[in-house]
């Protein structure tokens, strides 16, 4: 029974490694581990059963990452995978790794600021002071709260001029 | 059944609305905005899906329809007019840029008192949707309610348009607080989400100088039970053409 245990925790940690190579569509320098939305990993000898939760509700990568997650476990050998969608307690950044954040600022992408910090949903709330990922001046503006994709807003830096995404707070 | 209803009411508001914003996808009057608008869409119809999914697993679990599996699909494609159940005010034109953010600010100050009131449901499907759309609507409040100031307090003609969008809007937003017969008795209590919603209204209109309605009028209603407005054919002949045309295509 013991080593039934052992051995289930050893396949699950070569899952959770497979995973850790699985990258977001829509910023590949992620992995979908940095972003935490992969929330739970469950094994047993019939199933392997990965939860994931959506960033945004309608953010359409996610029916390509459960695609992929689904494709690198039958390319790893595994059947009867099932992926299962939560949605609560609903996703946050706070949830996103500390090298996933250095990896996005590598990329050119502001990472997101902790959220207790600026989430305010106030009307005509100061905007988040967003350091800039080029120069690292926080003298920068908000542009929109929207940008290319449902988790970004655009942001300008004064200093530098140049125009940058940032990964907003959620 | 009435609980498939209410759920259903909640997907085809959301969707009708997204399809409505959609209009604006590249046509917005800055680019920035432009992808504002398309951004909120893109968010009703993810919180539509949720609803759709789970409406879909409900309606199959019933056993009700032998032979016949509900998706999300068939809900949003295959249904006719007469049983879509969103409210009226989602499913009116588009009108100019100041009809779209007043429209998208009542609808979501509504959005934001129903869905923290789902959040207690007994149903826990239904409060962890609303859990998820909670954190997007309050972007679209923010948004939304700046846009309606911003209009009311700019120009002489941007305040015209906000004031014509009020009087045009107003009388379809007393739909929202009517019960339909699916809402009876399922927890929900719409007087208060009222009380709330008409305050945060008043804050608004009163930044934006602009005077608020009269309470008590008359109020256009039919939507929740599947008598729409003309608009709404139009809309359903567009979003579902190319599945009532070549039935089960897919990507």
């Amino acid at each position: 029974m013991q080593k039934q245990t052992l051995d289930i925790k050893q396949e699950e940690k070569k899952v959770w490694d497979i995973l850790g190579h699985i990258t977001d569509p829509e910023v590949p320098v992620l992995t979908i581990l940095d972003l935490g939305i992969v929330r739970a990993v469950h094994y047993d000898a019939n199933t392997i059963e990965i939860v994931i939760t959506p960033t945004y509700s309608g953010c359409p990568a996610m029916d390509m990452i459960a695609a992929n997650i689904r494709m690198e476990l039958l390319a790893a050998g595994y059947q009867n995978i099932q992926i299962t969608h939560v949605l609560s307690p609903a996703w946050t950044t706070d949830w996103m790794s500390e090298s996933g954040k250095e990896k996005l600022k590598a990329y050119g992408i502001a990472p997101p600021n902790a959220r207790q910090q600026v989430c305010n949903n106030d009307l005509f709330a100061p905007h988040e002071a967003v350091q800039c990922p080029l120069c690292n001046s926080y003298h920068t503006h908000r542009v929109s709260e929207f940008g290319s994709t449902a988790c970004k807003a655009l942001y300008q830096c004064d200093a530098c001029k140049e125009p940058f995404d940032y990964f907003k707070c959620h | 059944m009435q609980h498939i209803n209410f759920i259903l009411s909640l997907a085809d508001s959301n969707l009708i609305l997204s399809q409505r914003n959609a209009e604006w996808c590249g046509h917005g009057p800055v680019l920035e905005q432009d992808i504002a608008i398309t951004n909120i869409t893109l968010d009703l119809l993810g919180q539509a899906r949720n609803f759709y999914q789970y409406a879909a697993r409900l309606i199959n679990e019933t056993g009700n329809m032998p032979g016949h599996i509900a998706t999300e699909d068939s809900l949003a494609y295959r249904r006719t007019e007469r049983e879509f159940k969103n409210i009226l005010l989602c499913e009116l034109p588009k009108g100019d840029w100041a009809q779209t953010v007043l429209r998208q600010y009542f609808y979501s100050a509504f959005c934001k008192g129903l869905y923290f009131q789902l959040l207690q449901s007994q149903d826990q499907s239904l409060a962890a949707i609303a859990e998820k759309s909670l954190k997007e609507v309050n972007y679209h409040v923010r948004w939304s309610g700046e846009w309606v100031i911003r209009l009311g307090d700019g120009t002489a003609e941007s305040k015209q348009r906000i004031k014509q969008a009020l009087q045009f809007l107003w009388p379809y937003t007393g739909e929202m607080f009517m019960p339909a017969d699916f809402e009876n008795n399922n927890g929900i209590d719409l007087a208060s989400i009222k009380k709330q919603w008409l305050l945060d209204v008043q804050t608004i209109l009163e930044e934006a100088t602009l005077q608020m309605p009269a309470e008590h009028i008359f109020m256009q209603s039919g939507g929740k039970s599947g008598t729409h407005t003309e608009h709404m054919g139009y809309i359903l002949a567009e979003m579902q053409y190319l599945q009532r045309m070549y039935p089960d295509a897919n990507w």
